[in-house]
């Protein structure tokens, strides 16, 4: 092949580098071995002077003794009773809580439970829980819509119902999963997160309620109107028409000063870091989202389109994502954030460089050659943000790496961390002209939005969610089940992710070596038919995840109907 | 400034930097982009069909899975011939209504071909229609949903009506039934028709970014062989005439076995790629193809065409094709 991806140049760097690499690490590796040896020779040595040392100092008669003592050692035998005695088992003092001779998973390891109970007003966990409950209903229908999308790649005849065909179908996807699930999931994780941090009670229970209910009957409203057909232009994830999106706009108002007026009234002197975040992700978005409808008519719309549709995700879903992040990520490993200031950078280089990258979406378009530049060059620019939080996020969890395999939230954690750093730098690099060039318009776009969509934002907020419910509801989940969840969700974004990354990149070189369009299609089926899995293993997760939610719940409504 | 513990000023500064970025990286360059604008000199409004047709465009989400930029590097000289410019989007990219904004047709994914110039690589009504009422019925590998909402079932049509001719019995329902267009149909169709690109004088016209290094220094030499022939009949020919040359009944002639393609003297076949055909009344009309196409790439097309399917026909050459070119030029001054 002729293509510039194996030409000499590239190739010959390539291996160069991976050359130099695998030198270095071999060369590290003797040099600590070496070290080590040296070490261990040193301690022998050591050991050896010691003991001929302590030989000669010895009298005939402690010898006599050492080796009386060695003879009876070498032939003690066990009686079989040393384990146990006749005596039955008391506990006095009450300290054993469960008993259990039969383990009921002899596969899997037990996971810790022994969390301390959190004290909330009812009325906050009652508040929480419905935008959690929300939430979780809205990922299992946002993802079953998704999922049939996904089919329709392969089957494209599943329905000619116009209701339920690709075009309409797929915004109620987006739209759903966006605001539905992580909007209404990130919102009830936060009224914890601002209180507790503020030490203080939420400013109006009303106003959250009002919220809520603007949210769920925006994706209603919302997703009705797509499905008949009615949207806003078609610019991506603004397929709302603006009535429908108002409400949106209305409910972030509410929540931003219920937010502002508990954290005005806070206890303590500072405000905690996660309350930056969260209280700039919900301002900015407004802005953005007032900006996105603004009435813009020939490429002005475009310019606005690619500003809104990242800073959707930027400074709305990544931001206040960051924030929930800083507050239960050391309150999961019991201790502070690894370092306060790395997160204050973050923030403002969040804020900087995010905000000028939006038109990273439409490289080698008509919109101004400079726009294009400025976009890749914040783009390049965002690797700040992503390393500091990343690193931040790491060097919290460094030391409790046991604790990762002892939990069952902080899986979900690890895998998000890594996500925000593969995920984003990924998109960064993806901004470059040059690899624009082979993935922008292929199927790789789609494998990057999951990744990070995805594999950050729905990770961590199931992290949170696994780390507050059972401490609300007082009842674990069965692990067993947030097990298969996890396992089910990331086996299946990476069964979705990694297919669609090779069939984009496939397609984007068939294009570049101007083969007819088709061939582009008709190469893509083995990888839908992989994303078509994939997304099946996800949409299973979700059933178990709302099945855990729902194992988690019973207790609070068994509590409600006793109070009634 | 102590934004830990301030809580006032953290928000406004926070507020006030996003919203004074917002404006230089998104407001202002938007609206430099909307008052800086004009049509092309002799570009067509759209008419109302058209702009129906547009709506009907943007309500059945056709922009998730095709995009209308002809962008500025290589591989989109397939779609258009020359980059697009924003004088392109100007009677299209107007705010549609008072609920909903400009639309969005620039795209974001090419999950099916470019659309910005398929009025002129695919002027065929007829192929529209039953593309649009059924895809797999014209590209059987086709992936794209059909749209029969679009399309009523009458038993007897009227004169008027767009009656589609389809291949086989495909029809669903009672088998006398026909299918007709419906309004929507017709205005999509309509509209897809008038997405051509406005052609700009070469001077002033913005150049493609070479996307990799060319071959072996081929370029700009007389090429030893002609192009791709099989390549380009899949590109340019097998939407209408099908992958082996077997045509749609009723719709689009075989050539496969046909007289024209396998006659000796190749000339009419050349003049029909050249100049399009709309001889015969039970099939659509053929678009001419002289300006999309090079002597070499016409010549590479015809002998596929001619040595294919069972057809054994001798290979046309490229000075052939340049003869009739110029023959046709001359007849038309």
């Amino acid at each position: 092949m002729d293509h510039w991806f194996f030409s000499p140049g590239i190739v010959t760097t390539v291996v160069l580098t991976l050359v130099v690499l695998g030198a270095a690490a071999l060369i590290l590796i003797a040099q600590v071995n070496k070290y080590l040896e040296k070490m261990q020779k040193q301690t022998n040595a050591k050991d050896k002077l010691a003991f001929s040392e302590q030989l000669i100092n010895l009298e005939s008669e402690e010898v006599d003794q050492v080796l009386e003592a060695r003879r009876k050692a070498l032939h003690f035998r066990l009686t079989g009773k040393e384990l146990g005695t006749a005596l039955k088992p008391v506990d006095q003092r009450g300290l054993v809580s469960k008993l259990s001779q039969d383990p009921d998973r002899p596969f899997f390891s037990e996971k810790k439970t022994d969390r301390k109970v959190v004290h909330t007003p009812p009325a906050l966990t009652r508040l929480i829980m419905a935008y959690l409950v929300g939430a979780t209903f809205w990922l299992v229908f946002g993802t079953l819509v998704g999922q049939y999308l996904g089919m329709k790649f392969v089957l494209p005849e599943l329905d000619s119902l116009s209701w339920l065909s690709f075009g309409r179908l797929r915004p109620v996807h987006t739209n759903t999963v966006f605001w539905g699930w992580s909007s209404l999931a990130m919102i009830g994780l936060a009224y914890y997160v601002v209180t507790r941090t503020s030490n203080n009670t939420i400013y109006s229970y009303r106003w959250g309620w009002t919220a809520f209910w603007l949210i769920n009957t925006m994706v209603v409203a919302g997703n009705l109107c797509l499905m008949a057909g009615i949207n806003n232009g078609g610019g991506e994830y603004r397929e709302y028409i603006w009535p429908v999106a108002l409400l949106f706009i209305l409910a972030l108002l509410i929540t931003f000063f219920n937010f502002y007026k508990t954290i005005a009234r806070r206890k303590i002197g500072e405000i905690y870091i996660s309350n930056w975040y969260i209280l700039a992700g919900l301002l900015w978005t407004m802005v953005l989202a007032v900006i996105g409808y603004l009435p813009f008519s020939g490429l002005g719309e475009t310019v606005t389109q690619g500003y809104y549709m990242h800073q959707g995700v930027g400074m709305w879903f990544m931001t206040f994502t960051l924030g929930l992040i800083y507050y239960y990520l050391p309150s999961s490993l019991n201790k502070p954030i690894y370092s306060y200031s790395l997160g204050v950078l973050a923030f403002w280089t969040q804020m900087l460089f995010y905000t000028m990258i939006g038109t990273h979406h439409f490289v080698f378009s008509p919109l101004p050659w400079w726009l294009q530049t400025v976009a890749i060059v914040f783009s390049a620019g965002m690797f700040i943000p992503v390393v500091a939080g990343t690193t931040n996020f790491l060097m919290t969890m460094k030391g409790s790496w046991k604790a990762i395999s002892s939990s069952y939230v902080l899986p979900f954690f690890l895998i998000g961390v890594i996500f925000y750093f593969v995920g984003s730098t990924q998109g960064s690099v993806q901004s470059l002209r040059f690899t624009n060039d082979l993935w922008h318009f292929t199927d790789f776009n789609v494998a990057h939005s999951h990744m990070t969509m995805y594999g950050i934002i729905s990770f961590i907020l199931w992290a949170c969610i696994y780390a507050i419910v059972p401490g609300l509801s007082l009842r674990e989940p069965r692990q067993l089940m947030v097990g298969m969840h996890f396992w089910l969700a990331f086996i299946g974004l990476l069964a979705y992710t990694v297919p669609l990354m090779i069939g984009g990149s496939l397609k984007g070189m068939s294009w570049i070596e101007g083969k007819p369009f088709i061939e582009s299609v008709t190469l893509m089926i083995p990888f839908w038919i992989w994303r078509a899995i994939g997304g099946t293993m996800m949409f299973l997760s979700h059933l178990v995840f709302a099945w855990n939610i729902y194992t988690m719940l019973k207790p609070i409504r068994k509590a409600k109907t006793q109070a009634i | 400034m102590n934004f830990h513990k301030n809580h006032r000023r953290l928000v406004l500064v926070s507020f006030f930097v996003f919203l004074l970025l917002s404006t230089g990286i998104a407001v202002l360059p938007a609206f430099q982009m909307q008052e800086q604008n004009a049509p092309l000199p002799g570009q067509p409004e759209l008419s109302d069909l058209e702009l129906n047709g547009l709506r009907v465009y943007i309500a059945e989400g056709c922009v998730a899975c095709h995009t209308q930029q002809v962008r500025s590097i290589e591989m989109d000289k397939t779609w258009g011939s020359r980059p697009s410019i924003p004088s392109d989007y100007y009677y299209s990219k107007k705010r549609m209504d008072f609920w909903r904004q400009s639309p969005s047709i620039l795209g974001s994914e090419r999950t099916g071909p470019d659309l910005t110039n398929i009025g002129a690589r695919q002027p065929s009504e007829e192929w529209h229609y039953l593309h649009l009422y059924n895809p797999r019925l014209v590209v059987e590998e086709s992936v794209m949903p059909s749209y029969p909402w679009l399309f009523e079932e009458k038993e007897d049509p009227a004169a008027t009506d767009v009656v589609l001719n389809l291949p086989g019995d495909t029809s669903s329902g009672t088998g006398k039934t026909k299918i007709v267009a419906g309004d929507q149909a017709i205005a999509l169709v309509a509209y897809l028709k008038s997405l051509k690109q406005e052609p700009l004088p070469e001077s002033i016209s913005p150049g493609f970014i070479p996307s990799r290094k060319k071959t072996g220094g081929t370029d700009g030499e007389v090429p030893a062989g002609l192009p791709d022939g099989a390549a380009l009949y899949t590109q340019t020919c097998a939407a209408c005439h099908q992958a082996q040359g077997q045509g749609l009944p009723g719709a689009f002639p075989a050539l496969a076995g046909s007289p024209i393609v396998n006659d000796s003297d190749p000339e009419t076949l050349i003049r029909i790629i050249l100049q399009g055909y709309d001889a015969r009344p039970e099939f659509a009309a053929m678009p001419p193809f002289a300006s999309q196409l090079s002597d070499e790439e016409v010549a590479a097309i015809a002998t596929h065409e001619r040595s294919s399917w069972g057809n054994d026909a001798a290979p046309v050459t490229a000075e052939e094709v340049q003869k009739i070119r110029e023959t046709i030029e001359q007849t038309i001054q």
